[in-house]
């Protein structure tokens, strides 16, 4: 399957943003491990964006920036979310209050437990009636969702959002399920190279498990290996140096995409 | 859309285990609800409970999967020769390119709830028995059922609250017209658990008698643990087979867990799911409402439902009879679509006394028999996550 990306969107520890991010990921400047700043953003009106919780918030940042680059109305393109952990704060204080006497969850924790929540403000934000799904595939989430966005782009010959996100669970899931950081990012993907698409990616699904090749950077290779949405930086670094390769993601210990990814100018 | 084949399905609830006993059940009229005694849930609601799941041992070399969800998922899948027609299918296509994509909204999450009850007193450390990826993660539900089939092609979870396993047929069908797999099975499972039961009574939508969707006095849903799947193919395996003739997808883009008052979403997901299948509203013979009983559903989605199809074509929600299903909402209705289909039986609502007045399609009170030849099936979730599916007869 072929698709075009026409815009990137990232947050995460030192990793502000794709213009900023590029050449640490390209290997031409030293990455600083820092704290993820989440932009408190404008999407949603701000008492909306009181009641959500951080993975909205990354979600919503990452698609946001993705979409200015890609020069493309949100409103009128479908999206894919994805995430291992959802909203992990929500799942942690939801299971408080039910092991204890009370057990009165409050409303607004519970309609933002589903895992499309994201999704849900997102379309509510954009304005985006089009179709929009929520994933989950574990450690293999971000390619999971790849492999489906791409599929819908090829199919159904539409433009489609790629939004992955995770966000590290309190203790004491934390102990049981390590994600280590906060991070977001975002794919705006096409069917044809219209103005805005900067790399061709050939993706395949491929049986057997797969060696997935290191970053340049070790502290950008162990980030992607504790966080599940930043499985994607192996591909992010390929898109950054703008150069031709081939890039392997491990989908589960059976399978996994194989990704070529070609300079489109 | 590409016509996918549907040779095999298997199907539990609170009305029974398999086909059978739930086309028995729909036909007598007679409901899987009963008043919450739930773990030790204290809520005032009725709750489609499925017996036999407390005593329910997994396969031993998944054990590390067992929760309440996947006990379902295992129940079901041995209902109906669903596991033994699977096994055919992977001689067939081979492991490798079957995908599994199943909804669910809360996976094993009544794990994580007790887990955390047993907490150290003093280092709040859930117990060393609680495995987090093979029962809390969403991705527990496709995992599991991956293993127990023994397929090795795509797998995901589809998790949009209560459109999940109706949107499972659309992500199959495009996996499958990308070439990524050459058949697919889809499902949904959910599973009663404390954060639904006490999440829904904070919202005030749980109803304090059996759920009564389309009633003038209607106020709020039963919630129900089922589990659904079918196997989707490219070429009919035989002649009398039911088909997936289109799918459609659409967000509300309003608000997180009311449904837009005019049903925008709803009626663009219906409409699009005609636009794939290549029909008309007059093709279609029967709907299987979302009809949850909540008073903001039932009047958006009956809204939507009338402005395209009128009063003439009949439809009733079958939450009276299973509840709601939730996340195994989309793939149990599909299912009962598919029954109505097969087995001419259009089922009416139950629980229903005096049909609200300013709702305006033809919803069935009472079962009727017919040919059916083509059924739209609804399924709506928090998010405004909206998706409806089309079932016909083969030609």
């Amino acid at each position: 399957m072929r698709v075009f990306v026409e815009g990137v969107g990232l947050l995460g520890p030192g990793l502000n943003g794709w213009p900023t991010s590029r050449a640490m990921l390209a290997g031409e400047a030293q990455y600083v491990l820092s704290s993820a700043i989440v932009p408190a953003g404008n999407l949603l009106p701000a008492a909306e964006r009181r009641r959500t919780g951080l993975p909205v918030k990354l979600a919503l940042a990452a698609g946001q920036e993705a979409f200015v680059h890609a020069g493309r109305d949100a409103a009128l393109t479908a999206s894919v979310f994805t995430s291992s952990a959802g909203d992990g704060e929500n799942l942690h204080h939801i299971c408080t209050t039910l092991a204890s006497p009370e057990r009165e969850i409050s409303p607004t924790r519970f309609h933002n437990s589903v895992h499309n929540a994201p999704a849900g403000y997102w379309s509510i934000a954009t304005r985006a009636q089009t179709a929009s799904t929520s994933l989950c595939a574990h450690d293999a989430s971000f390619a999971a969702g790849l492999l489906d966005a791409a599929a819908q782009v090829a199919v159904d010959g539409i433009a489609v959002a790629l939004i992955a996100y995770d966000q590290p669970y309190p203790e004491p899931l934390h102990s049981v399920r390590p994600i280590d950081a906060s991070f977001g990012a975002a794919l705006v993907l096409a069917p044809r190279a219209g103005e805005h698409a900067f790399a061709a990616l050939d993706i395949s699904f491929e049986s057997g498990p797969a060696e997935v090749g290191r970053l340049m950077d070790d502290d950008l290779d162990a980030l992607s290996g504790r966080v599940p949405a930043a499985r994607c930086l192996p591909l992010l670094a390929v898109l950054a140096r703008d150069t031709t390769a081939i890039v392997v993601l491990a989908y589960g210990d059976k399978n996994h995409l194989r990704i070529e990814v070609t300079p489109w100018h | 859309m590409q016509a996918l084949a549907i040779n095999h399905f298997s199907i539990i609830n609170s009305l029974g285990a398999g086909v059978a006993a739930i086309e028995a059940a729909l036909r007598s009229g007679r409901s899987g609800l009963s008043a919450c005694h739930f773990e030790t849930a204290t809520l005032d609601t009725w709750i489609g409970q499925v017996a036999g799941l407390d005593e329910l041992q997994l396969r031993t070399d998944l054990a590390a999967y067992d929760c309440r969800n996947n006990r379902l998922a295992q129940r079901g899948l041995e209902l109906d020769g669903f596991t033994s027609a699977i096994a055919v299918a992977r001689e067939q296509y081979g492991a490798p390119r079957i995908g599994v994509f199943m909804g669910t909204s809360t996976s094993g999450i009544l794990q994580t709830e007790q887990a955390y009850r047993r907490r150290d007193a003093h280092t709040n450390a859930l117990p060393a028995d609680f495995c987090y990826a093979e029962t809390q993660n969403s991705f527990s539900l496709a995992d599991f059922v991956q293993r127990y089939l023994g397929l090795r092609g795509p797998a995901f979870v589809v998790s949009s609250a209560c459109s999940s396993s109706a949107k499972v047929f659309g992500h199959a069908a495009r996996m499958m017209a990308a070439g990524i797999c050459d058949a697919a099975v889809v499902g949904g499972v959910d599973s009663l658990c404390l954060t639904t039961l006490y999440g829904f009574n904070s919202l005030g939508l749980t109803s304090k008698t059996p759920c009564r969707p389309y009633d003038r006095d209607r106020d709020g849903i039963s919630i129900g643990e089922g589990a659904g799947f079918a196997l989707l193919e490219k070429m009919p395996a035989r002649a009398n087979t039911i088909r997936l003739l289109g799918v459609g997808e659409s967000c509300d883009a309003y608000h997180m867990s009311t449904p837009h008052p005019e049903g925008r979403g709803a009626r663009l997901a219906m409409q699009q799911a005609l636009a794939a299948a290549g029909l008309t509203p007059a093709d279609i013979d029967y709907i299987n409402l979302h009809g949850t009983a909540t008073k903001a559903n039932d009047a958006s989605e009956d809204k939507a439902v009338y402005e395209l199809f009128g009063a003439a074509t009949p439809a009733s929600s079958t939450k009276g009879a299973t509840g709601h299903l939730l996340g195994a909402a989309g793939i149990s209705e599909a299912i009962i679509s598919m029954l109505a289909i097969e087995r001419g039986l259009l089922p009416g609502g139950l629980h229903t006394q005096n049909i609200d007045s300013t709702l305006h399609s033809n919803y069935l009170l009472e079962n009727k028999d017919a040919p059916v030849r083509r059924v739209l099936s609804n399924s709506f979730g928090f998010g405004g996550s909206n998706c409806s599916l089309i079932f016909g007869a083969s030609e």
